[in-house]
This record gives C-alpha cells, structure tokens and sequence, in this order.
C-alpha cells in the first residue's frame, strides 16, 4: 500500500498542480457560466448530492450495467467464434471494424426516434460503442495462445473442447480483464451520450439540462460524477484481476 | 514389420507445404522397445520434423509409421512428447500441470489422479513441490516437472526435443544422470534429440546420425558403455573415439 502511495505520487503533485491553475484562471475570468473553478464544481457536487445520488447516477448506472453486460456477451461470443472457424474471422472481422466508422453520436439521435427516451436507445448507444475493444482484444487473446502449447495438448489427445476449456480460456482471461478495464469508461461516455441527446433521467441528461440553463459548475458537477464512478468500477475490476490472476507476467 | 520394434518407420516422406524438396526422403529406421536412442544432426537438418510425423502433427506423404506394431494412422496414446521448453501452464499448479494428460485422457476419479500425481511427483524428486507455482521453480525442477507430466501420458515410448538445451552446464550434467535413473526403472522406450554430442553419447545405446538433408537414412552408432554410466565413462578411450566420429560425421555435413 505504502508503494502504491509512493507510486501514484508524481500523477497526484502534477493533478494538483493543474488544478490550481484551472482554480486559478478561473477566478480570474471570472465568468462561472463558461468555466466554473474546481472549487465551485465540488460545492455544486454538495449541493445537487441529493437528486444526483438518488436519481441520476442510478440511471445512468443501470444503463452501464445492460449495456456494459450485453457488450461482454455480444464481444466474447463474436471472439469465440471468430476464433473457431477461419470463415467466420474472414466474415465478421471486417464488419466489426466497419461498424467503428459508424459516428455513433451523430446517429444517437434517431435511436431515439426508434426506442423511445427509455433505457434501450441509450444501451444501444454503449453498446456500439463498448463492443468492439471487448470482441478485438479477447480475440487477440485467443490468438496470441502458443502454438506450442496447442500441439502439446493434441499430443495428449485432447479434444477441441479441452483444448478450450483447459488452455484458451484461461490463457484468455488477463485479456479478458484489460477489455473489461477499456470497456468500463467507454461504456459511461457512451451512456452519457446517448443520455445527453435524450433521455428522462441520468447523468447525462442532468448535465445537459444545467447546459440550458447556463450552469457551468452544474454541467461539470455530473461529469465529475461520471469520471469518480469510472475509477471505481476499474479498481473493483482491478481488485478480482488480482485475486485470479498472479501468473500474468510467466506467460 | 519388424517384431520387437517400438517404433518403425517405413520408407517415410515428408514434404512440407509449398517446398520443392522433401525433407524427409524415403526414410526407414526402428527402435527396439526398452532402448536409449539419441538423435543427432546438425540444426535444422529436421530432427524435430520426425518428432512431429510420429506423434501426428505432421502426417507423412508417403510411407508408414508403425508404434508398437501397430500404425499410428489409428493408434492413440501410443507416445509422449516431452517439449524443449517445458511449456508448463503458469495458471496451473505444478501437480496440476502434471495431471494434465490424465485429465485429458479421462475414466480416472480424482483420487485416483491424485495417487498417480502424487506417485510421479515424488519419482521425480518435486513432491512437495506440487502445490507450488511453476514460476517458482528453477529450470532444472521445470524439466523434471514437464518430464513427470511425459510419464503421465502412459506410454511407454517417450520423445524428448532437445529438453536440457535451455538449462546451465551443470544442471545440464545432473539432470542427464538424473535421466538415466528414471530410464532404467522405468523400462521405457526413449528417443531423444540433441544436438549435443556428449549429451548424446553419455546417455543413449546407440546414436542415429542425421547426415544428409533431406534425411533419407539415419545412421546408427552403437555406444558401448555399460550403464549405469559416469562422467567419466565418457573419456574412456573406446568411446573418446566414437565421439570423435560422431563430430566428423556432423563435421562433414556442415562444410
């Protein structure tokens, strides 16, 4: 803990340091409606914590988790299969990378118009956006798998399955966790996305609606919600990668 | 077919994939069952190309590979192929590591896995070291580790790539001695590649010399030493001489 501390030093003098200079020419503009200081955003924090806290964080968080969930489904299932016949890699590859080009935020809009100012609009907004480094990177994973070690299970006479369960996957697994520590931010910018181009409730739609009403401290106050709920679920997701995973660098 | 044999190939060709020669040319050579035999040839001559046509990674042009007396077209189970690098899985324990052919193979309860694991493990000097990391271990437990897992397959014919060419000399020194005790209680069947000449000399009956390329024949050089061998039995002027011919052979297909 204590080298951990010592470790994230330089980022915390250097966080500081910025900061200060954003409190500081903030005070001097002078103008919170375009640059609220850090000061101001924390105290809108304390202020809104109530309808903040109760409402939005959990919508948006609800969104995350639907999202967040059906992109690891849809990202490993399209890795496995992928990784399983050479036809389906050569079909759906190409396609996965395409669907990248898609501008997501300017579509948003009409998901809308076709799911209505429910949750699904926004999941699917995540979801385009969240799948892709999940589905890249597990299938990375399965590729980077040693030959070697694929021979030496057929020499034992193993299986396909066996060779999946007792090698690949988990083989795959620290490739797992560091696609799920892209997707989680991912996954909050996409909702909030999808929530700032329509939505009833979250974050999102919060920050937004203070955009309208000319409250800058208003419109940071969510965001900085976002960014803190982002660091949590990737140092949770840290934690369980450490308690699984210790041979990371043996491999 | 010759009876006694525990491997035989017959008139074997290989060629690999979108290369004009073969690499391997009409090869024949057995090996009796409860042998030592190492294979020598220069690197890349595809010593490990004949490892891979006998235990079913590469399939032969032409030609039958008999293990056993029986072709392995449609044998199972009939060797165990120790790698170069140990390749043990760093997500396993080491006595999980050496299960694993047994898992593979399946029909035994896991008490019952657990007796043999137990059993191999302490054959190879590692019993109470299965329940470590293989990150833990030194190179030469590493080799001893992957070697008990070989023994877990059952077979009784082993292949073994060149599995001490990683290691420092003096673990390289003990783990051959090492290597010859496990042999002689065990009675298996061991072929072994090198491309070390002491190495080869010290610890096989007979060597078979891979002098041209493509390897259309092997030839073989009896060692006559009496086990169990010493480092010393390797400067005895008989085999000092065998020696000398086994590098002059090397020799001459390098110029």
């Amino acid at each position: 803990m204590k080298n951990n501390a010592k470790a994230n030093l330089p980022a915390a003098i250097l966080l500081f340091a910025l900061l200060i200079i954003w409190q500081a020419a903030a005070m001097h503009m002078n103008a919170a409606y375009i640059l609220p200081s850090p000061i101001q955003i924390v105290q809108k924090l304390w202020e809104l914590r109530v309808p903040l806290f109760k409402a939005h964080l959990p919508a948006t968080m609800e969104v995350v988790t639907v999202g967040l969930a059906i992109s690891i489904v849809l990202g490993l299932f399209l890795a496995v299969i992928m990784d399983m016949s050479e036809t389906v890699e050569k079909a759906i590859y190409p396609l996965v990378i395409a669907s990248q080009t898609i501008p997501t935020t300017a579509l948003a809009p009409l998901f809308v118009l076709w799911f209505g100012y429910g949750i699904w609009s926004k999941v699917l907004v995540t979801v385009l956006m969240t799948f892709f480094p999940i589905t890249i990177t597990v299938f990375d994973g399965f590729k980077s798998v040693k030959t070697e070690m694929t021979e030496l299970m057929q020499t034992f006479g193993a299986d396909k399955k066996q060779i999946f369960l007792k090698l690949k996957l988990p083989a795959v697994l620290p490739y797992f966790f560091s696609a799920i520590k892209m997707a989680i931010p991912i996954s909050i910018i996409g909702a909030a996305i999808g929530e700032w181009l329509g939505a009833q409730s979250g974050l999102g739609y919060f920050s937004r609606r203070m955009m309208t009403q000319l409250d800058g401290a208003g419109v940071f106050a969510p965001i900085l919600l976002l960014s803190i709920a982002a660091m949590v679920l990737v140092a949770i997701v840290g934690i369980f990668e450490k308690k699984l995973i210790r041979w990371r660098k043996d491999l | 077919m010759i009876p006694e044999a525990m491997l035989e190939f017959n008139n074997v060709s290989l060629t690999y994939n979108g290369e004009a020669a073969p690499t391997i040319d009409n090869l024949s050579f057995s090996i009796k069952r409860g042998e030592f035999v190492c294979l020598i040839g220069p690197s890349g001559c595809g010593k490990s190309t004949i490892f891979r046509l006998v235990n079913k990674l590469l399939k032969p042009q032409c030609g039958e590979i008999y293990a056993d007396g029986q072709s392995i077209g449609d044998h199972k189970n009939y060797c165990g192929y120790m790698p170069q690098n140990d390749l043990l899985f760093p997500w396993r324990t080491v006595a999980d590591n050496v299960r694993l052919p047994l898992e593979i193979k399946g029909g035994l309860s896991k008490s019952e896995m657990d007796e043999r694991v137990n059993e191999v493990l302490k054959n190879v000097g590692l019993e109470s070291w299965g329940q470590k990391s293989p990150s833990e271990l030194s190179g030469g437990m590493r080799q001893r580790a992957a070697f008990a897992r070989t023994l877990l397959t059952g077979c009784d014919l082993l292949l073994l790539d060149e599995p001490f060419s990683a290691l420092d000399y003096l673990t390289r020194l003990s783990l051959r001695e090492w290597l010859l005790d496990q042999w002689e209680r065990d009675k298996k069947t061991i072929l072994f590649i090198t491309h070390d000449v002491d190495e080869a000399v010290f610890l096989s009956n007979r060597v078979l010399v891979a002098e041209h390329y493509p390897i259309d024949s092997l030839t073989s050089v009896d060692i006559p030493a009496a086990y169990p061998r010493s480092l010393r039995s390797l400067s005895e002027p008989g085999i000092a001489d065998i020696k000398e011919r086994l590098i002059g052979m090397l020799r001459k297909e390098n110029a």
